[in-house]
């Protein structure tokens, strides 16, 4: 089988076709994402930018077409989705192979600014704290791929600006291919390096954003472009 | 509960007093104890006028002494042995197809469709009206005691935990996959975590139904046990002997409820609000 790379990309889809009863989710859709990519996913609601998700997520069932992914994918959800008897440091260690489990669990931790709080019951931690061990969950399985699926859509302003910058740094960091899914036309300029509108359950723009980071709001190329999005997304700007 | 004790399960029964306990913290021990400890002087007073005859029921003091007799030439722990003994093998019995039910059942559509109508059935008929058809089947020996507390204790048990399989969280399966979580892992990680908490209100709830069974099962021509005890001092009038006994069935309940519910506590540790340990 020919690679058109030098590496395995990331992603690759192939003619993905997805339908519940007669609507079609996604209509025979391609898609490439290059090991290391940051990819930010756009789409109104019912787009099927999470039936994407969730196929790449190996979540997806009845789904045809040709579909290849690293091997190590990781996922963080919009609800941090602990398991509420585990520890903060069970949670990040559950299910983790190889050697030290409990150490590297402390280390991404540690890694996203919970060090001191391994103990702690997901109840006993703030809204932010959660998706922060959530995300130290998908970290240490040194993924190739890392889906994002809205997930700092329940936090609050000041919680998801500091969320945002970890995720900028942590990609700096670790440069897993990353897929954010968002309906934050900002967030994803703000942190990927390509852009991608999915309408009617095929890809309606595919553009890259590379400026220099860490990237402000105020960036007049990232606010030209912001303005762009949103009118194709049909958002009137009064 | 004037009704005939059915399968049907007393349901919040167990909570009450310690909500009650909870509402109000503060009350000081020595106006908790005054009713109780004013109506034992009052029968003590009543016993020893001669108001209240021995045959009728036994002073206070006359079974404190009786209790420390039947403790001292072993008599009593005989019978809580036996008892006991009855009680456990009929709780691991029930529980034992209680959790094998509910999993089948739990688990699958499948399985579901061929346990649970059968058990919803089983629930509707009075636990106690069994006892004639158990003494015809299995005689008058330990069987039908045994069997007929392992009965008691699997409709609460299996209604709970059946209830409890179904809450598991279709999010936190989702993770379990992203996880590659193996089939062990599920269950420990995920299954029995959720479960825990409606198998621990069940495990209770069939406690208090076992010690009921056991009670009424000890009445059938029992040859050793409380109920055997109780039973014999009935035939010589031996009130004394009888309120010893019922005592004794009362702290084995109470007993075995605080292990569960100690058992509950830790358990469910990860449930209570931060800063209150």
């Amino acid at each position: 089988m020919a690679v058109d790379t030098l590496t395995d990309p990331a992603v690759r889809l192939r003619g993905v076709q997805r339908r519940f009863g007669d609507h079609v989710v996604l209509d025979g859709l391609d898609l490439d994402i290059a090991p290391g990519e940051f990819v930010g996913l756009l789409g109104r609601s019912g787009s099927g930018k999470t039936t994407l998700l969730r196929l790449l997520a190996g979540l997806g069932d009845q789904t045809t077409g040709e579909i290849h992914t690293g091997s190590e994918v990781a996922v963080v959800f919009q609800d941090p989705r602990l398991f509420p008897w585990r520890t903060a440091l069970e949670n990040v260690a559950l299910g983790l192979r190889g050697a030290d489990p409990l150490d590297r669990a402390r280390a991404a931790l540690g890694e996203v600014g919970l060090a001191g709080r391994e103990g702690a019951w997901p109840r006993e931690l703030s809204g932010g704290q959660r998706q922060r061990v959530a995300l130290a969950r998908a970290l240490v399985r040194e993924p190739d791929l890392l889906l994002l699926d809205e997930p700092f859509s329940a936090l609050d302003a000041l919680t998801r600006i500091s969320a945002q910058r970890l995720v900028n740094e942590l990609w700096e960091r670790h440069r897993p291919a990353v897929l954010l899914v968002t309906h934050d036309v900002e967030e994803s300029l703000l942190l990927a390096d390509r852009t991608l509108v999915l309408e009617h359950g095929r890809i309606a723009y595919d553009e890259r954003f590379a400026a220099a980071r860490p990237r402000r709001r105020e960036d007049p190329a990232l606010v030209a472009r912001r303005k762009e999005l949103l009118e194709l997304l049909g958002v009137d700007q009064a | 509960m004037s009704s005939t004790p059915g399968i049907t399960v007393p349901a919040g029964t167990l909570g009450t007093s310690r909500r009650r306990l909870l509402r109000r913290p503060g009350r000081p021990a020595l106006t908790r104890w005054a009713t109780p400890l004013a109506l034992l002087a009052l029968w003590q007073l009543l016993s020893a006028t001669g108001v209240l005859a021995e045959h009728t029921l036994a002073s206070p003091t006359t079974i404190a002494t009786t209790t420390w007799d039947l403790i001292d030439d072993g008599t009593l722990p005989q019978a809580l042995w036996v008892s006991l003994r009855r009680a456990l093998l009929g709780l691991l019995l029930g529980s034992a197809v209680a959790v094998a039910a509910a999993t089948v059942s739990g688990l699958s559509r499948t399985g579901e469709a061929l346990v649970d109508p059968t058990l919803q059935m089983i629930r509707t008929i009075p636990l106690f009206g069994l006892v004639p058809l158990f003494i015809l089947w299995f005689g008058i020996g330990e069987l039908p005691k045994i069997l007929l507390v392992a009965l008691g204790v699997v409709i609460p048990l299996y209604l709970n935990l059946h209830a409890a399989f179904r809450a598991i969280d279709p999010e936190l399966t989702e993770v379990a996959t992203t996880l590659k979580l193996t089939r062990a892992e599920r269950w420990r990680h995920l299954i029995v975590p959720t479960v825990l908490p409606g198998a621990l209100v069940g495990f209770r709830q069939s406690l208090g139904i076992a010690w009921l069974s056991l009670i009424v099962g000890e009445q059938i021509a029992a040859d050793a046990g409380l109920g055997y005890m109780i039973n014999n001092a009935r035939d010589f009038l031996q009130t004394d002997v009888i309120v010893v006994g019922l005592l004794a069935y009362a702290v084995l309940g109470l007993v075995t409820d605080a292990i569960v519910r100690v058992a509950e506590r830790r358990a469910l540790r990860y449930r209570e609000k931060p800063g209150r340990a």
